[in-house]
């Protein structure tokens, strides 16, 4: 039932990019392209999900005053070990993302789940938040990195689907490469969370009806 | 000579204007939006931030040069630099605290929020893959500070205003901001035909 409760407050009602907005650096810079979010989604829910773990275990051992420093040191080990990981197995993904993946050591939503689960939480518990968060993020940057491939180059599924091209849907010479470019991600942002923010008012209000 | 100086007066140029840190690479996202309600405190955040950005470039730069290739540990970058860049902050808090105070008051709130900003790291991280010498570094951590306080000034003062104006209702706050950041970097994007020499 707890497993619920938190599968639920990772993808809808604690959605780390559009209700916790942590974590924007990434979500705006990566996506452009479906290869390049989905990718970005997966290193980051194994970092957190082993980061999670193992503060989790060491909770009882860290203290309480250098606990931050000692959350940067462990999330920087896994980071390390993702990256020379995908640029050994992904090359291409890793010369996308850049620099990107290194900076996965300063994104708020490993540091934010840390201090504000894994070191109240037991393994498990802390494992599970770790993937329902990490999957929450994927899904949010995966949305925006399509909707952003599709204005911006016209295609779907860019460097996945199609031999790495992508299936064209808007015909060469339409789609506006604003989206594509920095401009893009701030709009790409910026609307879906006044949707994501109708969507769960509308939500809200149903479920009050329901009691009623 | 003038052709170092040359290199030096572009990666200014860059950082500042056409790859502004915020608005066109995306670094420091969270305290250009979590800092950016009022000027005053946009400003002092963007000196806090270019102030650590100077040292930090310079420190990691020597750790690199002199710690890390010669141990042939260049694969502990990340690690090293995130903590190189904590002990600076707090360094630099401890020392302003005792030394400057007037400067500490000013500052003080923001310091701690700048060991996880992306643009520390990510400048000391871009110097390396650059292979920047250590003048170059330091020009360019600088003048990436000042390009994030140039950003983070311009956007402070555009949603003061946004705040008052009438807008949908789910649009308020947030979402309205990032449509309004994303209005400023396409006026940022006019930058990036620009070019010196």
């Amino acid at each position: 039932m707890n497993i619920g409760k938190q599968f639920k407050e990772g993808l809808l009602t604690k959605n780390p990019v559009f209700v916790q907005l942590l974590g924007m650096c990434s979500s705006l810079a990566i996506t452009t392209s479906m290869f390049n979010g989905l990718g970005m989604g997966i290193s980051v829910t194994l970092i957190l999900i082993c980061s999670n773990v193992f503060i989790s275990a060491l909770r009882k051992v860290i203290p309480s005053n250098i606990r931050i420093a000692a959350y940067i040191v462990i999330i920087a080990g896994f980071v390390t070990m993702v990256d020379l990981l995908l640029q050994a197995f992904l090359p291409a993904l890793s010369e996308n993302l850049g620099v990107f993946i290194p900076l996965i050591v300063v994104n708020c939503i490993i540091l934010g789940r840390a201090e504000a689960f894994a070191s109240k939480n037991g393994v498990l518990a802390s494992a599970f938040d770790g993937l329902f968060q990490g999957i929450g993020y994927t899904m949010a940057i995966t949305i925006m990195s399509i909707i952003r491939e599709f204005l911006g180059a016209g295609t779907f599924g860019g460097g996945v689907l199609n031999g790495g091209e992508g299936i064209r849907i808007l015909p060469e010479g339409y789609p506006a490469l604003q989206m594509v470019m920095p401009v893009g991600g701030f709009l790409a942002l910026g609307f879906l969370i006044a949707g994501f923010q109708w969507l769960m008012k509308k939500m809200e209000e149903k479920q009050k009806e329901g009691v009623k | 000579m003038s052709e170092y100086m040359q290199s030096l007066l572009g990666i200014l140029l860059s950082a500042i204007l056409t790859e502004n840190f915020i608005l066109v690479k995306f670094y420091g996202i969270c305290p250009f939006m979590g800092v950016s309600k009022k000027t005053d405190t946009a400003l002092g955040m963007g000196m806090a931030v270019t102030f650590v950005m100077g040292i930090a470039s310079a420190a990691t730069w020597a750790v690199n040069a002199f710690l890390l290739i010669p141990l042939k540990l260049e694969y502990m970058q990340t690690v090293a630099f995130i903590l190189v860049i904590a002990a600076i902050v707090q360094v630099v808090e401890m020392f302003l605290k005792k030394s400057v105070p007037a400067l500490y008051q000013a500052l003080g709130i923001f310091l701690p929020l700048i060991t996880t900003n992306c643009a520390v790291l990510g400048a000391a991280l871009v110097n390396v893959q650059k292979g920047y010498d250590f003048l170059q570094s330091v020009v360019f951590g600088v003048c990436g500070g000042l390009g994030f306080t140039l950003a983070i000034v311009l956007f402070a003062s555009v949603r003061e205003r946004v705040d008052k104006a009438e807008c949908p209702k789910s649009f308020r706050g947030f979402p309205i901001a990032l449509v309004s950041a994303g209005l400023l970097a396409l006026a940022f994007m006019g930058f990036s035909g620009l070019k010196i020499f």
